[in-house]
């Protein structure tokens, strides 16, 4: 048990959805495993791939971006940017032969607490299959 | 290249032009140069042949920069470089009525790292083109090869040969070479295991030394401080570091997908002959795909990466 693979995602969370989101999970005491490493953005699209590739580099094994759900942005049409750039990204990631599932993008609302809680159980269960990622060792030298 | 010639003249002094952009004679065997023509008079430099791999627009964003924007430049245009010039009027670059597009009909242009690897380190002193054959004579060898041998594999499968909007065209509109399909590689590609896919990159990415020539050469990489060369955030190391250089790779490709226009100038430009454009074409097929949009064929509509619709598709999200 003691060598159990515990998975670190690192989540940029939208600071009007996502991360009001995750705070109401916290406040209503909601059980999900502790894999999450949040960082606030002001909004999903200022989310820059070097980011997601700086936090593979650094030794995460996912990443999840989460922003307002689609017509609920903030600044109203950030998150449809924002998902058509990580469409190309997971892309790129795919063609080289990455896993492109260690990227991932989700739609909370500041009010879907019960909902953040389920999203990270499922993705971290998902990437606890999936193992450490390999890009650490091979991809990033 | 008299037709040529003699049009731009008059082209140059109808448009009250300051500058024309075009290619010159290289120093070398089957290369060319890009000429900055200041006047009328010097138009008999300008040439127009399969040699002319670099893509202009390249020039017209730096002068532009220089310049601020204001006279109009002329530039000869091939179909990759005439397609390059709208997406960056897209973009905002300058403004629709200071450039004089002047379309040529492109059949196709060298691409200089099939050259190197053909001669392999031997020097040509001149050549002979008799249709679709070409021979290089250099001192004791003398090597016959089809032209489609040389050429970029950009202009294989090229769709646009012509420019596709222009002011002015010079000579009779080209076919497409169709010698190959235009995703026929990439889709091949794909069908490999990842494993595969990830060790044939990392070989060919291990080769590359970041002299950043593939960036230089492109026209969409028009950034005032490139993110490779901040040190505020410092993105990525100076060194010779495989995941820097992938960063790289990645980066670039990410930045002009949706904006490149498989002009080929990126991989002719490197010196290790790096396959820089397996990775661009998937990604340009994507865009294709999911937001139906190629770069640089008219002026209306919005670039994909400026836009969006609200039922994009979002397979990929949880
Ligand atoms: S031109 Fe070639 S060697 Fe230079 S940075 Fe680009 S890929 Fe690397
Ligand atoms: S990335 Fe290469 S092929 Fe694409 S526009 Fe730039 S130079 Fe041309
Ligand atoms: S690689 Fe990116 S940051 Fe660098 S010049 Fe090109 S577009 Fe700009
Ligand atoms: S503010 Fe939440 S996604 Fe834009």
């Amino acid at each position: 048990m003691k060598d159990e693979f515990k998975p670190r995602i690192i989540g940029f969370l939208c600071n009007w959805c996502s991360y009001a989101g995750a705070d109401l999970a916290g406040t209503s005491r909601l059980q999900y495993p502790p894999s999450l490493l949040p960082i606030r953005v002001m909004c999903s699209s200022r989310v820059d791939p070097l980011f997601v590739i700086s936090a593979f580099l650094r030794g995460a094994d996912a990443v999840l971006i989460a922003g307002c759900h689609p017509g609920d942005c903030h600044y109203q049409e950030g998150n449809y940017y924002a998902r058509r750039r990580f469409a190309c990204v997971r892309k790129v990631f795919e063609t080289l032969g990455m896993e492109s599932d260690r990227l991932r993008l989700s739609w909370i609302s500041a009010s879907e607490g019960p909902r953040f809680a389920n999203v990270i159980t499922e993705y971290t269960e998902k990437i606890k299959k999936m193992g450490p990622n390999p890009a650490k060792k091979n991809i990033f030298l | 290249m008299k037709e040529l010639v003699e049009k731009i003249r008059k082209i140059f002094s109808d448009e009250k032009l300051e500058l024309l952009i075009g290619y010159t004679k290289g120093t070398l065997p089957l290369r060319s140069t890009p000429g900055l023509i200041e006047s009328a008079d010097e138009a008999d430099k300008l040439i127009f042949d399969f040699t002319c791999c670099n893509n202009l627009a390249k020039y017209l964003v730096d002068e532009k920069k220089r310049s601020g924007n204001t006279h109009r430049i002329g530039i000869i245009a091939k179909g990759c470089d005439a397609r390059a010039v709208v997406q960056l009027v897209m973009e905002g670059q300058f403004e629709r009525e200071n450039v004089v597009i002047i379309g040529v009909p492109c059949k196709g242009v060298i691409d200089p790292s099939k050259l190197r690897k053909k001669l392999n380190g031997k020097e040509i002193i001149k050549f002979k083109v008799n249709r679709d054959k070409i021979t290089l004579f250099g001192k004791n060898f003398e090597l016959e090869l089809n032209k489609n041998e040389l050429f970029s594999d950009s202009c294989l499968s090229c769709r646009y040969p012509n420019a596709v909007q222009y002011d002015y065209f010079i000579g009779e509109p080209s076919e497409p070479l169709g010698v190959r399909d235009e995703y026929a590689s990439v889709d091949e590609f794909e069908q490999k295991l990842p494993e595969k896919r990830w060790t044939y990159f990392e070989k060919e990415y291990s080769r590359c030394i970041r002299c950043y020539a593939c960036r230089n050469a492109c026209p969409m990489c028009y950034c005032e401080e490139c993110f490779v060369d901040r040190s505020t955030p410092q993105w990525i190391g100076k060194g010779n570091d495989l995941s820097d250089t992938i960063i790289f790779h990645i980066v670039r490709v990410l930045h002009t997908a949706g904006r490149c226009v498989d002009c080929g100038a990126c991989a002719a430009a490197c010196p290790l002959n790096i396959d820089i454009r397996m990775l661009g074409k998937r990604i340009e097929k994507e865009v294709i795909e999911r937001f139906g949009f190629t770069p640089g064929l008219d002026f209306e509509t919005e670039p994909a990466m400026a836009t969006f619709k609200e039922n994009d598709k979002e397979e990929f999200i949880m």
